[in-house]
């Protein structure tokens, strides 16, 4: 059976600002990113839609210690964020000073750009991941 | 099902980076483990070993073929686990079920790692990939960073301030320092012992709020547990440690637990499997060997266990309800925190404590007076994997 979105036409699509979830048709639940089952119901009968990318953090960290090959990254700001449309999703934050980052961050709305991570020699090639800014 | 014991448990010190190779590490332990057992390695019928990240230690995949001939357990099935921080207790979930099927009546688990051979850059890199590589990694998320988000977003579920989370977590890290350092086989064994608030809070930051002292170390090490049938274990020992409940579950990206967060649900459907099977309850845990990866990891495993209610595990670690003589006696070994996090082989050091716990053999400074009912709790990767089992004296 084919998957309804693969993370292929995902990733490209997030790198146009465009986040891809996938509609159940049975439950009516949103599943982001793609999986082949709705997460809520475990049914198959699910379609590509495009899903709002805005929503607020709910939490949130600064990394000071980078993995191999990223070290030069650090500090920056991992944030979880919860969608309008409900799922949660993690990206980075920027615009905010990632040495005073604080508690305050959580409950704050943001929207979302993109930023590309190249990949490693693990990686199989590069990806992109949510690049949040607050909205004020 | 056949009822299965514990009848030998072996350990290396966990230690900081050393020269001895995976599979001698794991001779060192399963010997002991074998030679405890009045058996000999011809005796063991299959070997199951959990082994996260032998790849990256030291470029050794299938390392359960090597470990069971370097050992002298010729040509017997050798399956490797892997499970992230979870492997071993994986490993010797399926080696009890093998037993308790009455396929084998005697068999060897264990675990082995070379984590901090690898050094903190490969180490860290690792780590990471037992969070999602494509939805995850991207945003260039740590082991630290996964825990650290959850401690924010604990301390704003449960509405405790930041800093007051961070002192309750802060009593975590100096528990689990004051049991390691009186454990010869902690990696912070003679260490630590009088480490001071203060300095927990004041470390470097790591991944915020979480600072040094709030994260375990990198570890090498191996341990190994000995399972046989109850028929055989009544021949090997006077004090076999049966395994009365077993559980594990799964579950994909810490993004799509945001119903339960902080909570981990996989943790609480394994521990409730473990529980039933058993015919405990939370409060007839005596002693437990739970997940401290991390300060908070210990708040919320001992929540999502039922030891405390949620929200409420700071308060019972600041009244002293989660050390000896308290409620439940957590991580007398040092836990993870201190005794050391040789991922792939933890959670068999888990067992070889409480299995040692329940004999009372430990040292008597950190021995849980009449221990006779004992858990084990491993995490993998971001709540991906979980490993719950109970262990009860058979004498």
């Amino acid at each position: 059976m084919d998957q309804k979105l693969y993370f292929k036409d995902y990733n490209e699509a997030l790198k146009q600002n465009k986040l891809l979830g996938l509609k159940c048709k049975a439950c009516g639940a949103l599943t982001v990113p793609p999986k082949m089952a709705c997460r809520q119901c475990a049914g198959f009968d699910l379609e590509a839609a495009e899903v709002k990318a805005s929503g607020k953090i709910k939490t949130f960290t600064t990394v000071f210690v980078g993995a191999e090959g990223r070290e030069s990254e650090v500090p920056y700001i991992i944030v979880m964020v919860e969608l309008e449309e409900g799922p949660w999703i993690m990206g980075n934050l920027e615009g905010v000073d990632p040495k005073t980052a604080s508690m305050e961050l959580i409950g704050k709305k943001v929207k979302m750009g993109n930023k590309v991570f190249a990949g490693d020699k693990y990686s199989a090639g590069e990806a992109a991941r949510p690049l949040f800014s607050l909205v004020n | 099902m056949k009822k299965v014991a514990v009848v030998g448990v072996g350990e290396t010190k966990f230690t900081g980076p050393q020269s001895k190779t995976q599979v001698e590490l794991f001779a060192e332990a399963a010997t002991e483990a074998i030679t405890e057992s009045n058996l000999k390695p011809a005796d063991i019928k299959a070997l199951f070993i959990g082994n996260a990240l032998g790849d990256f230690d030291e470029g050794q995949g299938m390392i359960a073929a090597y470990a069971a001939e370097n050992l002298g357990c010729l040509y017997v099935p050798a399956n490797r686990y892997e499970g992230a921080c979870a492997s071993a207790s994986m490993a010797i979930r399926d080696a009890y079920m093998w037993v308790a099927s009455g396929y084998y009546d005697i068999v060897i688990a264990g675990g082995i790692e070379r984590a901090a051979t690898m050094g903190t850059g490969l180490a860290t890199r690792t780590f990471a990939m037992f969070s999602d590589a494509r939805y995850e990694y991207p945003s260039g998320v740590t082991f630290p960073a996964v825990f650290a988000m959850l401690t924010h977003l604990y301390a704003d579920t449960y509405k405790i301030p930041l800093q007051k989370l961070r002192e309750y977590m802060a009593r975590v890290t100096i528990q689990s320092y004051k049991h390691g350092a009186i454990n010869p086989k902690a990696q912070f064994f003679g260490k630590n012992a009088d480490c001071s608030m203060e300095k927990v809070l004041n470390s470097f930051v790591v991944s915020s709020p979480l600072t040094l002292h709030d994260c375990c170390p990198f570890s090498d090490g191996a341990a190994a547990v000995v399972l046989a049938s109850e028929r055989v274990a009544k021949k090997l020992t006077k004090k076999p440690v049966y395994i009365t409940g077993v559980g594990q579950a799964s579950c994909g990206p810490l993004i799509n637990q945001k119903e339960y967060l902080p909570r981990i649900r996989a943790r609480e459907l394994s521990s409730q499997q473990a529980y039933k099977m058993a015919g405990r309850k939370p409060e007839d845990i005596n002693v437990c060997e739970l997940h401290d990866c991390f300060s908070i990891a210990s708040l919320i495993a001992a929540e999502s266990l039922g030891f405390f209610e949620y929200g409420k595990a700071g308060e019972a670690w600041e009244k002293g309800q989660a050390d000896i003589g308290g409620h439940v006696a957590i991580n007398p070994s040092g836990g993870l925190k201190s005794k050391g996090h040789p991922i792939g082989a933890t959670g068999a050091g888990q067992v070889y404590e409480i299995a040692r716990q329940l004999r009372g053999e430990v040292e008597p400074g950190r021995q849980v007076p009449d221990a006779r009912i004992g858990m084990t709790d491993t995490l993998g990767g971001d709540g991906g994997t979980l490993v719950n089992m109970i262990f009860e004296r058979g004498w």
